[in-house]
């Protein structure tokens, strides 16, 4: 593999990772339970959504193939994404949404903290104005992650039953394959299973704020970084995809 | 009204620093944490502001519409107490 092609790799498991989280929180729109959590949501979504489009600018700079971020986006695959298990996952109820949401978003502020460092000054671009919209997605999850376990039997019920299910999808945050090794030590990307002690430790401090206990199983399940997914992805990209692919010569 | 939105509060939003709070609206949320962060998403999402306040809309004390004649109307007809006779110095902004 090239350096071009490992960072193409690169930025598309982090923009690919942003774009599922958008799609799947994009998906609340017009159904949360009050008006104001709705636009909360959506507004969390185009965060997301950004962020993929300039990590998937990025990846479309160094593409040999010179596609687009359009088409990454909407013409691959698959077996071509990249994105995180966890991102994938659906909505479920409001506690399955908010679980999935808090596990990622202290991994995110954790990762951005690292990319304001690194050597590529457009990826250290991203982490600078991701850093202040990510921070903010922690502090809505982390809150309602606090309010729903410390707040009637059934929400805390369901909060704790959503974290124990999300849990598996969470050691695949901190893997690191030879590609992510060699974009960590050149000083481009951040070397991630470095974060995952503090990951744990912020991850518990607010689940005993919340009242609720850290899952006691090591159940886990990655593939990821080889493209292989849940059932749920291809769901995603069937809708998401269908409109660029039907009518190729669309315009916004 | 408390139900299961949440209850009712007031929003502030100051547009630059050193200029006054202004009403922008209202919003539905359990605590203030949550009235803070749903006022942010509702009414700064275009950047509107650099700073929000938000009240309990039941801890407003409101004039009553019944008063509007005795409260208001004797203000009206003394002109006097309107600045137009002054020019604004240069360079002040906000006065």
């Amino acid at each position: 593999m090239t350096d071009k092609e490992r960072l193409l790799q690169y930025c598309l498991r982090q923009g690919d990772t942003h774009i599922i989280f958008g799609y799947r929180l994009g998906e609340w729109c017009s159904k949360a339970h009050i008006l104001e959590e709705d636009i909360a949501l959506t507004n969390i979504a185009l965060d997301h959504m950004g962020l993929g489009n300039a990590w998937l600018e990025r990846a479309a700079s160094v593409d040999s193939e010179k596609r687009s971020p359009d088409d990454l986006a909407y013409r691959r695959n698959e077996r071509e994404y990249y994105n995180l298990l966890l991102a994938e996952q659906p909505n479920g109820n409001y506690a399955n949404t908010i679980a999935r949401q808090f596990l990622f978003d202290v991994y995110s502020v954790l990762y951005y903290s690292e990319l304001l460092n690194s050597a590529d000054d457009t990826l250290a671009g991203i982490a600078g104005k991701g850093l202040k919209e990510v921070r903010y997605h922690y502090k809505h999850s982390a809150q309602w992650v606090v309010r729903l376990g410390d707040g009637t039997v059934e929400s805390h019920k369901k909060i704790q039953e959503a974290i124990d299910d999300m849990w598996r999808f969470t050691e695949e945050l901190f893997e690191m394959d030879e590609t992510d090794d060699i974009i960590a030590k050149s000083g481009v990307g951040v070397d991630v299973s470095g974060l995952k002690e503090a990951w744990k430790t912020q991850v518990s401090e607010v689940l005993e704020k919340a009242t609720l206990s850290l899952p006691d199983h090591n159940l886990s399940r990655t593939g990821s970084k080889t493209g292989v997914h849940t059932e749920h992805l291809g769901h995603i990209l069937a809708e998401m995809q269908y409109l660029p692919r039907a009518y190729p010569d669309a315009q916004w | 009204m408390e139900h299961t939105q949440g209850k009712l509060w007031e929003v502030f939003i100051q547009s630059k620093n050193n200029l006054p709070y202004k009403h922008a609206g209202s919003i539905h949320a359990t605590d203030k944490e949550m009235a803070i962060q749903n006022a942010r998403d509702l009414y700064t999402r275009r950047g509107e502001g650099r700073g929000i306040w938000v009240v309990p809309s039941d801890c407003i004390v409101a004039s009553n519409p019944e008063d509007e004649e005795s409260l208001f109307d004797p203000g009206v007809d003394k002109i006097y107490r309107h600045p137009t006779f002054y020019h604004m110095p240069d360079g002040a902004e906000n006065i």
